[in-house]
This record gives structure tokens, C-alpha cells and sequence, in this order.
């Protein structure tokens, strides 16, 4: 029986990233078309240890290869061994993370299978899927059909609940590594410099505080403080990082992170399309642009016309003094 | 070095909440706005131009840049603004973007580089149209070739190349010995970013795309661009992908002004109630 194969996504050190709860859902959403069950697959050098924290969420099996190459992750290492196990699925899912960007459309290739990436919806047509894809920066929505035995997927995780786990007791099986073609004996894992950040995680959190390029060199010193006294996350726009103001990963975008928060802070961002891409589902959006006419505005649910540099300390003040 | 980039068409991205969708919920509708290249694709070509040059001197071409289109006869204009601002020849592979699909794009693209052989393909990470952003993986995965998306940085290195990467939670690295496909993220048309074993380390390109000068223009019309059929490159292959329905997503209105912090404040917790 064609069933969802959920491919989750850990750290080095074994522990689930929270992004594969997403994918957890897009897949217990898409069950009834494909047979009623799902598998999750973890992979990684140490993904016994993460398997054991996915035994309760209802999989029919957690499947684990842990292997020393798995360690750090590559595609070319990765693929093999989730089309070898996908093969016989009707549905694979990962989240849209960057590395789930990266791998599941090599391993649809893999299966000469079709791939709907960044779905923001699945939706169940009788035993068929229908994806819902967000496109041009978000301003149409595509509702795609794979005309593929197999399916591969990912989700995008501001759009799909955390799963929560329903007890019981997935068995957990070990699945051994396929041997990888000539492509990974082509490529070296060299580093992964982390950024470090006592905030909370970009697209977890509940405020998320942008700044674009009009915050210049005081990026962290204007922002910090207001992201402490709200218990923010802190986002940038592409220009902003461009500049280098903020690292990379912290771009909210068409093309970087999509957030879709309690509250989003834009400050000092115009407000381009490819901006408002990655934040406007966020429940409450309110911006602070010296210009009145800043398209961000359209969209804003509060706009404070105001010079950010006196405007967000004093925010940061009041907000302190409200909160005793 | 010898690159190939695939270059693809698309409605002006800054423009596109101006898409609509045809009635028959079947089709966007982008009349009226102006056709560019996808900006990652630009940037791909840029990086492509680096590698195959001496910054300091880059008018002496050092390798060849091989632009790529699979569209219809106008996408030419697309492949000749490619050849001006410095790619060395084109190839348009005739097919309308309905009939394509990120599948059938990598398939035609594989039968290229098996008849071309280059050291690498270099791609943008995504056609902002489609935000699909799965050719250059698939490419990858059947020429059975090391990949490396969303490169910040490259180095050209002995055979290889050393590309750094923005990926969630800081930069990570990789050495792909090649050939090799990389797809390139926005900061890959930063000043230092992106290096050929022939120029410099410390060089600094200007920042962004390079323009084409107006000789180069005239001159683009005489490099050659070849044609070839989608059925010749990828037999057989039909669409995987089916778009059943375009929707506009529900709009977002403007809320309102604040007058100061106190006020801002006091919406947050007593109106929206999100403090
Ligand atoms: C292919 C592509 C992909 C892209 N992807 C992304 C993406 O993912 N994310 C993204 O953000 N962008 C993206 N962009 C870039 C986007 O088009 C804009 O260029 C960018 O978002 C602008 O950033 P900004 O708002 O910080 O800067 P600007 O547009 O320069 O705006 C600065 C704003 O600050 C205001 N300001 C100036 N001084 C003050 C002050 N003292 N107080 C208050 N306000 C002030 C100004 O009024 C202005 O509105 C992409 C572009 C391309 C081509
Ligand atoms: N029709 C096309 N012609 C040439 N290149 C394309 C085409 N479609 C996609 N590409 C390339 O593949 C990359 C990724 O596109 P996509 O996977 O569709 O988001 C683009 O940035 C282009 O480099």
C-alpha cells in the first residue's frame, strides 16, 4: 500500500529540528488520498537518537540509517537512500527548509518523480493530491497536479502547524545506506560557520523584528533591545543584509526566510514585493518608515510615520515601562 | 573553464503584484508587463563571466560562457542581452512555457551538457515566476554531478570549486570537484565574491551585474545562437506538472496610522492583543 514518507530533518547532534513537524502535518493531511499512513525517515550520523523522539507521532514506522558519511549533510550523500526507501511511497515530504530545498529535488529526480516545492496548502481530491504553491513573490496562487506515481513535496513551515505528538509507539527499523553514485565522491563538506544568536529561531517565533538598509551599522544596536523587550526574533531585509549589516539566513523574503509571526516589526523597510513575500501572512504587521508614502504601509495593520532612530528606542521605553 | 548558464524569461518580478489571473482561472495574465530575465539568472551569468575572466582585465575572454534558453522565438531577445553584456555564445531550445515544466527543463538541459560538455553549470536558485526552484538539483542528480545551491561565494580552486553557501543558520561550505552544478543565491554579485584562478585576490569587482556597453550590443547580433527542439533533447518526455487553477491570494488592507509609540502600544495590547 502506497503510503507518505515524511523525510525529517536533525542536527549533527541527533535532535529534531522542529521544522519536520510540519512536514509531519502536510503528510497527516494528505493521508486520506494516499492510503492512510505514514512513514518518517531519518537520516544523519546520529539519528538513532532523533528516531527515538519521533516514535509518537503516529507513524506507522520510523525508519532510520545512521551512518558515519550521513554525519554532515549533502545531497549527494542523502538522495540515494531516501529515493531507495521513497520508492515505494506514493508521497514524499520534507520541509522547505534550505535543506530540504536543496535535497528533494534531487531525489525527485532520483524517481523521475514530479516536485511541488513551498506548498503552502495539500489538498485531498479522492486518492488524488492537489498542491497549493505560492508563486510570483506570492501574488498568485497555483494549484498544481503531479501526474507521477510518486510524488515529492515540500512544505512550507509558516503555513502548517507544528505536528503534536498522539502518544503511542512507532516502531523503529533500521534502513542501511545506499551506496552513493560518482556525485559524492565529488563533493567535500568543508564547514558550516553558525550564526550565533541568543534570539529565538526566525521562523518559530512569535515577534519577529525586521530592519532594512536605513538602520545602517547600528543594525544590532537599534534592533536588539526592542527584540529583548518583546521576546523577538530578529529578521533584515535583503538590502540590509546585502550591506552587511545582518548575516544572510536572517533575510525575510521571497527568496529567504518566510515568517509568518504574531506580530511583525518592520523598520526602515520600503516594503518590496519581495519582502512582503516572506511576511505577510504574519497576524499583525505593523510598520515604522519616515516615509509616508513607504508601499509597506499598504499592507501595515499600524504604520508610525516616524524617524526610526528616535522611534524604536522610545518604543523599546515604553514597551518596558507598560511591562513594569 | 567552460560554463553553461540557463537563462529564463520572466514577467517583471517588480511588477509582479500587478499579475492577474485569466477568467478562465487557467492562466496569469501578465499583459502589459515587460519581459526580463529572471534576476537569479543574471546573477548566474555574472558569476559565470567572473569565472572565465582576469578581473583586472576582463575584456580577454579566458573560457567560455554557453547562454541557454528553452521558450519561444522572443526569448532570443533574452539570449542576445546575455551575449552582450559578455556570454560567448547562445542556444534557444524551442518550446512555449506551457509545455515545460522543472522536470522536462532539467531532462533538455542534461542532453545539452552531455553534447557540450562544460566544467560547470551555473543556474539562478529559482525562476521568480514559478518559484519552483528545483532545476539546477534535478540537473544535478541526472548527470550523476556534485551540486551547490544557493552559493554566497566561489572560488575557482584546481579542478575544483570551493562555494560557500547561505543556508539556514549561518554559511556552509563545500568543495565540488567538477564538472559540477551550481545554483547561485543574491549575494553572489557582491564585490568579492566570486573569484577564477586567473584573477586577483584582491580584486573587487564593482557591486551588482555588469551592463552591456552600446558596441556590445551591435556586436551581440553577430555572436552566434543556435536552435534546437525541445523533442530532440528530451524525447518522449511529457509535462509532470499541471497547473489546474491560478488564484489571486486574499489582499491585505491597509489598517492605520498611530500618531506615536504610547499609541502603537496601546493597539498592541488592547486592540490586537498580541502583547
Ligand atoms: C531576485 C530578487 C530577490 C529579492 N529577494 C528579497 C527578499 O527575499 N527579501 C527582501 O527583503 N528583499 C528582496 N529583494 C530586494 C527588494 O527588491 C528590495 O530591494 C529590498 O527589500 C529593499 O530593502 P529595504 O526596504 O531595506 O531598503 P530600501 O528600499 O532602500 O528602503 C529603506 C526604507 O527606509 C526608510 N528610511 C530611511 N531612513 C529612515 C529613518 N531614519 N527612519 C525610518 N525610516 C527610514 C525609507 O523611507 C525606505 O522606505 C529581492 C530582489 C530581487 C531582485
Ligand atoms: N525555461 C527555462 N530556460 C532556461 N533556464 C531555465 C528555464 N527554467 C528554469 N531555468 C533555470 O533553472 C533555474 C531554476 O528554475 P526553477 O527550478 O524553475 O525555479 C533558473 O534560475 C534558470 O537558471
Amino acid at each position: 500500500m502506497p503510503h507518505a514518507l515524511v523525510v525529517a530533518e536533525i542536527t549533527e547532534d541527533g535532535k529534531v529540528k522542529k521544522a519536520t513537524l510540519a512536514a509531519i502535518t502536510f503528510a497527516q493531511k494528505a493521508l486520506p488520498a494516499v492510503g492512510g499512513a505514514f512513514s518518517i525517515l531519518v537520516l544523519g550520523g546520529a539519528a538513532r537518537s532523533a528516531a527515538a523522539e519521533l516514535t509518537s507521532f503516529g507513524a506507522q514506522k520510523v525508519l532510520v540509517c545512521e551512518d558515519p558519511t550521513l554525519a554532515h549533510y549533502t545531497a549527494e550523500h542523502y538522495a540515494p537512500t531516501v529515493a531507495e526507501v521513497g520508492k515505494s511511497f506514493a508521497l514524499l515530504v520534507a520541509t522547505a527548509t534550505s535543506q530540504g530545498k536543496d535535497l528533494m529535488p534531487r531525489v525527485a529526480a532520483r524517481l523521475d518523480a514530479g516536485f511541488a516545492g513551498d506548498c503552502s496548502d495539500v489538498l485531498v481530491e479522492g486518492t488524488a493530491l492537489r498542491y497549493k504553491r505560492p508563486m510570483y513573490a506570492g501574488n498568485v496562487f497555483g494549484t498544481v497536479e503531479l501526474t507521477t506515481p510518486v510524488q515529492v513535496a515540500t512544505a512550507r513551515q509558516s503555513e502548517f502547524d507544528a505536528a503534536a505528538p498522539s502518544g503511542g509507539s512507532s516502531p523503529v527499523e533500521a534502513v542501511a545506506k545506499v551506496a552513493p553514485g560518482a556525485a559524492a565522491a565529488r563533493v567535500d563538506y568543508v564547514s558550516l560557520e553558525a550564526v550565533k544568536s541568543e534570539r529565538p529561531e526566525l521562523t518559530e517565533a512569535r515577534v519577529v523584528v525586521s530592519g532594512g538598509r536605513a538602520i545602517k551599522e547600528q543594525f544590532f544596536q537599534v534592533l536588539e533591545p526592542l527584540a529583548q523587550a518583546l521576546g523577538a526574533a530578529i529578521g533584515a531585509s535583503r538590502a540590509a543584509v546585502d550591506a552587511g549589516y545582518a548575516p544572510g539566513d536572517y533575510q525575510v523574503g521571497q527568496t529567504g526566510k518566510i515568517v509568518a509571526p504574531e506580530l511583525y516589526v518592520a523598520i526602515g523597510i520600503s516594503g518590496a514585493i519581495q519582502h512582503i513575500a516572506g511576511m505577510k501572512s504574519s497576524k499583525v504587521i505593523v510598520a515604522i518608515n519616515k516615509d509616508a508614502d513607504a508601499p509597506i504601509f499598504q499592507i501595515a495593520d499600524y504604520g508610525l510615520v516616524a524617524d526610526l532612530f528616535q522611534a524604536v528606542p522610545a518604543l523599546t521605553a515604553e514597551l518596558k515601562k507598560r511591562k513594569g | 573553464m567552460k560554463v553553461l548558464v540557463p537563462l529564463k524569461r520572466v514577467a517583471d518580478p517588480d511588477n509582479a503584484n500587478k499579475i492577474k489571473i485569466a477568467a478562465s482561472n487557467v492562466a496569469v495574465d501578465s499583459t502589459g508587463l515587460e519581459w526580463k530575465t529572471n534576476p537569479f539568472d543574471e546573477y548566474a551569468l555574472e558569476a559565470a563571466l567572473r569565472l572565465t575572466e582576469n578581473g583586472k582585465a576582463p575584456k580577454q575572454r579566458l573560457g567560455e560562457v554557453i547562454v541557454v534558453t528553452l521558450g519561444p522565438k522572443e526569448c532570443e531577445q533574452t539570449l542576445r542581452s546575455a551575449l552582450a553584456t559578455g556570454a560567448d555564445r547562445a542556444i534557444r531550445v524551442d518550446a512555449t512555457d506551457d509545455a515545460l515544466d522543472g522536470r522536462l527543463v532539467a531532462l533538455a538541459l542534461k542532453s545539452l551538457v552531455l553534447a557540450e560538455k562544460p566544467d560547470v553549470v551555473l543556474l539562478g536558485k529559482q525562476a521568480v515566476d514559478g518559484d519552483s526552484n528545483q532545476v539546477g538539483q534535478r540537473l544535478a542528480e541526472l548527470l550523476d554531478w556534485p551540486m551547490a545551491t544557493f552559493a554566497a561565494t566561489i572560488r575557482e580552486e584546481a579542478g575544483a570549486l570551493l562555494v560557500s553557501r547561505e543556508v539556514d543558520g549561518g554559511v556552509g561550505t563545500l568543495r565540488v570537484r567538477l564538472p559540477a552544478v551550481v545554483t547561485v543565491d543574491l549575494r553572489i554579485v557582491s564585490p568579492t565574491s566570486v573569484y577564477s584562478a586567473h584573477t586577483d585576490a584582491a580584486h573587487r569587482y564593482a557591486e551588482g551585474v555588469r551592463f552591456a556597453p552600446l558596441p556590445a550590443i551591435m556586436a551581440a547580433k553577430k555572436k552566434p545562437l543556435d536552435t534546437k527542439t525541445l523533442a530532440e533533447l528530451a524525447p518522449g518526455a511529457a509535462l509532470s506538472t499541471k497547473t489546474l487553477k491560478f488564484e489571486k491570494p486574499p489582499a491585505r488592507s491597509a489598517g492605520v496610522r498611530v500618531k506615536d509609540v504610547t499609541e502603537l502600544v496601546d493597539k498592541l495590547m488592547n486592540v490586537s492583543k498580541v502583547l
